[in-house]
């Protein structure tokens, strides 16, 4: 019964959007305050009526009601309970319903904080949101639903698949869902803003914290599912250039491109139309990415819910939002004059480098996703694109980025000087080769891709450390200090997440360069060395989980004598989904990780182990952790939660000064 | 039962990627033979390099790699043998033949396109902007001075 009443409440949430979507609208054309005052207890009711349905189909899940088809294809009464809850997005047709949740609670957002928007732009991004949910509401109800039963209710369910049942995985889809949909925001604004044929820094205000709140979801959401690959996968692979993998990075790297521009249009009104166009290329990759994921015209180890039908609806969704909007710009942009001039050496500068090295670099990703399935339908060829294309086609990109960003952070708005800028890094520039060189004599025979990521990473880290130094202008040292503490949260959260960046530079060169591999069969009892360290197979012995089988081997790790790490590699099996899993044995550290897999039994005699020594691994997710975090201080800004009250001051909308 | 022998074959199956006993004696011929596999796609797998993969058929590349490798092929032979018999799709690494010149040519291209616009943008908004003060606002800075 509950099910029903779920299904009942998202005819009824449809039924809102599709108001919502044309009576603000008209409502702002006309004046109307009555019809504009519609949006905000529609968006709200939108979000409890899905809110409601996603409740009742997560209480299925949790009570193992196997008359709903979904749970019995994805749920087993075994399965634990955190899985269970996870097994609601762990489909196609549930992962659906998170993303109309989040979608309606985004909608809720802007309709709670939105009280100081000027009425009409409040209208009208309402109105656009529901006209997304509108599209999404259809997609599920008629190609997804998630509430069918079945006649004869099964026994037992199919279980959800094993490699999806991991902490990491839980999470994973919920925060890549925050900030694909999170760009809907974004995108909602610009449309609107198109409608009303204004942009202006209260705008720009209006627009950062959302993108930002986006941005941090999927950088939280990617480094999660990375994290997930590493561990899980079995090889300790972090990225694989996957058209799944990328569907997510594009509006990663966009969103970030916005995030900057939006800056540069709240601080100096420029880059107007160009900002319009990103956000609409922002939400317009995020579609993309959801027609890769679900409709399998691209392979992809993430299978997921392959079928044309819904493919082809999605496809219609992304042409009619992103064509409809792009035209949209096409007539509208030309009324975007900008306002700020600023010279060729300049913050400004700085950052339309930075967009165009995001945005090219994003392109370049989208271009090879796609051309397998461009030459296949227009030259007849099938090849593949894969990870060495995108190393040496993408990695450029981000090797310029981190090289332009303490410089580009350090120029002064408007017009600024190379050598003003130059200065205060020359001692980091001079740290980063110093640091470079030490690393290239202490390897000895291996690649320069070592030494450069740690020049790079040093530059980048201790670049950002010296733009927050330098924010505290002149002056005795306690004064400094003193000042440090209280710059303004978004020079702290910029300079935390330029860091972070570096950290992942570094974590990426330094575990792909100086990596250990030992692939052998061991005999129990016979250790054997790798790079400094001593292994050991202690046994292996077999074991029942709560719905799988296990077989866990005992391996001692010494160094010098002394044991490190005694790890337990399991080999399991699912019996109900008939899948085994890898599941490494990993040894955290700051400086390296110690990474086992225990592989078949040998004919010979002993097992087959993988050894992994992966040099400073764990930087990699700690630098997109330190991003995240960086745009969290950011988002806290007072100048931002003041970005709410833009209306209320009004006389500061005009332009803010240029620090 | 049927399904428990199935499942009991599929634990005993030889899983993920290389094994022990296909590696080669000689490290600098295995290195080159695990940089060639990582740089070939496996035929059946959704996106695996042999390498990487479980596949029976990626195991049979792995072999063949190696075979071609203790023959005394080069590294380009070797790939161009197993591109004569499993087509490009093979090829993780594009080849930039023909239309997929474009390919590569891409990410270049578009930044060169790009930075020419971002230059000719900011050249055109920076008109020359009055580096002196007009006679009226002269007068008003004196006027300030004075008081």
């Amino acid at each position: 019964m509950t099910a029903e009443l779920g299904h009942f409440a998202l005819i009824l949430a449809f039924g809102i959007a599709i108001l919502q979507m044309v009576v603000p609208l008209v409502g702002a054309h006309k004046g109307w305050r009555g019809w504009m005052a519609f949006a905000e207890p529609a968006a709200v009711t939108q979000f409890l009526l899905v809110g409601f349905a996603f409740a009742t189909l997560t209480w299925a899940f949790v009570t193992s009601d196997f008359s709903l088809q979904l749970v019995y294809a994805n749920s087993h009464s075994a399965k634990p309970m955190l899985y269970k809850v996870s097994g609601v997005w762990g489909n196609h047709e549930g992962s659906m319903l998170l993303w109309l949740l989040i979608l309606t609670l985004f909608g809720a957002c802007a309709a709670w904080f939105g009280g100081n928007l000027p009425a009409t732009l409040r209208a009208r991004v309402l109105a656009v949101q529901a006209s997304i949910g509108v599209a999404f509401f259809a997609f599920i109800l008629f190609t997804s639903n998630p509430f069918l039963r079945l006649d004869v209710p099964p026994f037992d369910g199919r279980d959800l698949n094993p490699l999806l049942q991991d902490p990491g995985l839980a999470f994973h889809p919920p925060f890549l869902y925050l900030g694909y949909v999170g760009l809907s925001m974004a995108f909602s604004f610009a449309v609107a803003a198109l409608i009303e044929g204004r942009v202006d820094a209260a705008w720009g205000r209006w627009v950062r914290p959302w993108t930002l709140a986006a941005w941090l979801f999927l950088t939280v959401g990617i480094s999660l599912g990375s994290w997930w690959a590493y561990y899980e996968l079995g090889w300790g692979g972090f990225w694989f250039w996957d058209p799944v993998e990328n569907a997510s990075f594009m509006p990663w790297l966009i969103a970030a491109a916005l995030l900057h521009s939006s800056i540069v249009v709240e601080k100096r009104e420029a880059l107007k139309s160009w900002t319009i166009l990103l956000a609409i290329l922002a939400f317009g990759f995020s579609l993309l990415g959801t027609f890769i994921v679900r409709s399998g015209v691209l392979t992809s180890v993430h299978a997921f819910a392959n079928d044309p039908e819904r493919g082809v609806f999605i496809l219609m969704i992304l042409a009619v939002f992103v064509g409809g909007a792009l035209t949209l710009y096409a007539l509208r942009a030309g009324a975007m004059e900008a306002k700020g001039a600023f010279g060729a050496v300049s913050r400004e500068s700085g950052l339309v480098l930075n967009n165009i090295l995001l945005a090219v670099s994003a392109l370049v990703v989208f271009v090879g996703t796609i051309w397998p399935l461009f030459a296949e339908m227009v030259f007849g060829r099938t090849l593949s694109v894969g990870p060495p294309f995108f190393d040496a086609a993408f990695s450029p990109f981000m090797v310029a980025i981190a090289v332009a960003m303490p410089v580009g952070a350090m120029l002064a708005w408007k017009r600024g000087s190379m050598a003003r800028a130059l200065r205060p890094l020359a001692p980091v520039a001079m740290l980063a080769v110093a640091l470079g060189a030490l690393a290239f004599a202490v390897q000895t025979g291996r690649s320069a891709l070592g030494p450069v990521g740690v020049a790079l990473g040093v530059w980048v880290i201790a670049g950002s450390a010296v733009d927050l130094w330098m924010r505290t202008g002149r002056g005795p040292l306690a004064g400094r200090l003193a000042r440090l503490t209280r710059l303004p949260r978004a020079d702290w959260g910029k300079s935390v997440a330029h860091a972070g960046m570096g950290v992942t530079v570094f974590g990426i060169a330094a575990v792909l360069a100086w990596q250990q591999e030992d692939i052998r069969v061991a005999q129990i009892g016979a250790p054997y060395a790798v790079g400094a360290y001593e292994v050991e197979l202690r046994g292996v012995t077999e074991g029942e989980g709560p719905n799988y089988r296990t077989q866990m081997a005992e391996i001692v790790v010494r160094r010098d004598g002394r044991d490190v790490a005694v790890l337990f590699p399991e080999k399991r099996f699912y019996p109900v989904a008939a899948m085994p899993t890898t599941e490494a044995a990993i040894k955290n550290g700051v400086l390296r990780d110690l990474y086992v897999v225990i592989g078949d039994p040998q004919q010979g005699g002993g097992y087959a182990v993988r050894t992994y020594i992966k040099p400073f691994a764990n930087w990699i997710w700690g630098g997109a952790i330190l991003m995240a975090f960086g745009g969290l201080i950011s988002l806290s800004d007072r100048r931002l939660r003041v970005a709410a009250g833009a209306a209320k001051t009004d006389s500061r909308t005009g332009g803010v000064p240029a620090e | 039962m049927r399904a428990v022998v199935l499942a009991c074959l599929l634990w005993a199956a030889p899983a993920w990627a290389v094994q022990p006993a296909e590696m080669l004696d000689d490290p600098a011929l295995e290195a080159r033979a695990r940089e060639i596999s990582a740089g070939l796609r496996c035929p059946v797998c959704r996106n695996e390099s042999i390498d990487e993969s479980e596949a029976i058929v990626a195991r049979d590349l792995r072999l063949m790699v190696r075979e071609r490798l203790l023959a005394g092929d080069s590294d380009s032979e070797v790939v161009a043998a197993i591109v004569a018999r499993y087509g490009e799709f093979v090829l993780l690494r594009p080849d930039t033949r023909g239309v997929n010149l474009a390919l590569w040519l891409a990410g270049p291209a578009m930044l060169l396109g790009a930075l020419g616009i971002g230059i000719m943008t900011i050249r055109r908004r920076t008109a020359p902007a009055p580096e002196t003060l007009s006679a009226a606002e002269k007068a008003r800075l004196e006027e300030i001075m004075r008081s």
